[in-house]
């Protein structure tokens, strides 16, 4: 009996089974086991990793997070360094006053905080679509997981 | 005012040490801390001694160019936010070694993290403690700098090694409140003072006059270059730049903090409310350092105990005695309360991944042996940072300590992290000789640069070894990769990307 429960958990949990509680994966390969020295407990694999990277969903998730993420660092980074660099060698537009004695360079500077906070919103409505698109992935895989071969 | 403070937080602790018990509790607060409340601590974990007193004190001897630390130091959590924090709190568990050793070798790989973690973290701490003692010195004549030193130790021992993550995090976030306060109070004086007339306040910021030698200037303090001067300013704010923006995202004490919340949404949560928090606050920086150098002067800081009392000073001139005392207080309590993350995040490495996983092979031969040795190393790190800030003394550069620390982060740990998640290739030896050129390299730099006086003549030039060190961290883990290919690792990568993408089988919440 508790043998169905194990190969139940086994099939609806995934958290990476392990040999101490404090260890996070015994899916390292801290002690390369032999298939043939395999314990059942250590062949089981819940899910076929490389056929979930490669599935159409996983696939979009990805990419719906790299067209996001991708821009957006490269922007931030372009936008930070821009100020040092101008600091440094364009010191006639940085001293140039905008706002009554107020310089370029601490508008700049300013703008960049403002820069942060707009992405990082942008960001957070990004990450709800791709919340939403998690949770479909790991719903069809555990809709999917079935017992490793023998069980049951 | 600060007895209080102290008071409160041994109260936290003994409730913490009440509550929790296990190894999820003491390292990750049973990962169920709030979004919010985890905004707070990690904002109260990076707002350092550095932050309030370090940067209103260059603001208000530079002007401008220390407003450059405010905006690197804010840019960097986009780098968390939209890179590791997620991935991170996807696929590990306590430290982010966890990630690493998840498909590489991990003996040699979490022996290595383990070392940088504690070097950061050491130097890290050293800045706080030397700091604290500095600022009691000043404050409290009576109380000399090692037993002020001694104080802030002991205090912080006793927070993690009773209270461990819950009462750390909790300490964090009474002690960011309470710096959110003094900061917008203190802000207000100042242009209470000016009759909240902005045109006014940076008109005489654009006048501030003090002595130079023997002569009166008077300088526009909005114009960068006074304190990044040519040949080297630009470069050197690059370089800067560079280990604030990729550093923030290798800190140890910060990624723990994403150990503590439930899940990955969770994380990006706190991101969040730890943006608008340190955004806020670096902001309000140009109000406590321009209002330092208009209101009280240079020449009177530099009298009343340097530059770091900038703030302190400000709310003395406005504020009178009790609001002296009470920003004080807040400064204390910021250093107590970072040098306590500091301290888990240093334990939380060593005792999970050196001592667990590299001696023990990953097997905890009792239960709860991994939080006692940690509670332990809590101890003996406490107890090193006494000593090593003593033995600087109080005349240590704070801020050259503070940037080796972002400057190794950046260097050793970003690479490793970043490579493991999304480059298929990496392997074992990748990473050990990612994590070994990029310590190797900030500290060896660091030596030979402007910022220490080991040397007569300086043989690197810029103040921080950023903008090298950070490229050899990257160039040592590719070298170390392109050695040889590691199928295991490779097999691995499908696993561990599908489980940092999506949060599959993530460590959750303890149950009650």
């Amino acid at each position: 009996m508790s043998d169905t429960t194990k190969i139940k958990a086994a099939s609806t949990d995934l958290t990476p089974v392990v040999a101490a509680p404090t260890d996070v994966a015994r899916l390292t390969h801290r002690a390369p086991v032999p298939p043939h020295e395999q314990t059942a407990d250590q062949d089981v694999d819940v899910v076929d990793w490389d056929r979930v990277a490669a599935a159409e969903d996983f696939k979009s998730l990805i990419r719906a997070k790299v067209r996001f993420v991708v821009p957006a660092s490269a922007f931030f980074i372009v936008y930070y360094f821009a100020l040092p660099l101008l600091v440094g060698y364009a010191p006639g537009l940085m001293n140039r006053k905008v706002v009554g004695v107020v310089n370029f360079a601490y508008v700049f500077a300013l703008s960049q905080f403002f820069m942060a906070w707009t992405i990082a919103a942008l960001y957070v409505r990004a990450a709800t679509r791709f919340d939403r698109m998690e949770k479909d992935i790991i719903a069809r895989l555990l809709r999917r997981g079935k017992p490793a071969p023998g069980g049951n | 005012m600060f007895l209080l403070f102290v008071a409160i937080t041994l109260g936290i602790t003994w409730w913490a040490a009440r509550r929790s018990s296990g190894t999820s509790h003491f390292f990750a607060a049973g990962r169920r801390i709030s979004g919010w409340q985890n905004g707070f601590a990690v904002a109260g974990d990076y707002m350092s001694a550095a932050s309030f007193l370090g940067i209103a004190g260059l603001i208000a001897f530079h002007g401008f160019d220390g407003f450059m630390y405010s905006v690197g130091w804010l840019v960097a959590y986009l780098t968390v936010l939209l890179i590791v924090a997620e991935p991170l709190r996807n696929a590990g568990k306590y430290t982010m070694a966890d990630v690493l050793a998840y498909r590489l070798n991990p003996r040699p790989v979490r022996a290595m993290a383990s070392l940088s973690t504690l070097t950061v973290s050491t130097f890290y701490m050293i800045a706080q403690m030397v700091g604290a003692g500095a600022l009691v010195a000043i404050l409290l004549p009576s109380v000399s700098f090692h037993a002020a030193v001694i104080g802030v130790g002991a205090l912080m021992i006793i927070y993690v090694v009773f209270g461990g993550m819950l009462a750390t995090t909790w300490v964090q976030i009474i002690k960011a409140i309470l710096l959110m306060g003094g900061t917008i109070l203190l802000s207000l004086l100042v242009m209470a003072h000016f009759g909240f007339d902005f045109g006014a306040f940076f008109e005489a910021v654009a006048h501030v006059t003090y002595r130079e030698g023997d002569v009166e200037v008077t300088k526009d303090f909005l114009r960068p270059g006074l304190y990044f001067k040519p040949p080297y300013g630009a470069i050197d704010l690059v370089s800067l730049g560079m280990a604030l923006i990729f550093g923030t995202a290798g800190l140890p004490h910060i990624l723990v903090r994403f150990y503590t919340v439930p899940d990955a949404r969770t994380a990006r949560v706190s991101v969040v409310w730890a943006m608008a928090l340190i955004g806020v606050f670096y902001v309000l920086t140009t109000f406590l350092g321009f209002g330092a150098a208009t209101i009280v002067g240079r020449d009177y800081i530099v009298a009343h105990g340097g530059n770091n009392m900038s703030a302190p000073l400000l709310a003395q001139r406005l504020g009178g005695e009790m609001f002296f005392a009470f920003v004080s207080a807040i400064a204390f309590a910021t250093i107590l309360a970072v040098v306590a993350g500091l301290t888990i995040s240093a334990s939380t490495s060593f005792a999970h991944d050196f001592y667990t996983n590299v001696v023990h092979r990953g097997m905890e031969r009792r239960p709860g042996e991994e939080v006692r040795v940690a509670r332990i190393t809590a101890f003996v790190v406490g107890a090193m940072a006494i000593v090593i800030a003593i033995l600087l003394g109080p005349k240590a550069n704070v801020a050259f300590l503070v940037g080796l620390a972002f400057a190794v982060a950046a260097s050793a740990n970003l690479p490793v992290i970043v490579f493991s998640l999304f480059w298929k290739r990496f392997n074992t030896k990748g990473a050990v000789c990612g994590l070994a050129s990029g310590l190797l390299a900030s500290i060896v730099l660091i030596l030979v640069s402007p910022s220490v006086d080991l040397l007569a003549e300086p043989w690197f030039p810029l103040k921080n070894p950023g903008i090298v060190s950070i490229p050899l961290g990257f160039l040592g883990a590719i070298f170390g990769t392109l050695l040889g290919r590691e199928p295991h690792a490779e097999a691995k990568h499908s696993e561990l990307f599908v489980r940092a993408s999506t949060g599959i089988g993530a460590e959750k919440a303890a149950d009650h």
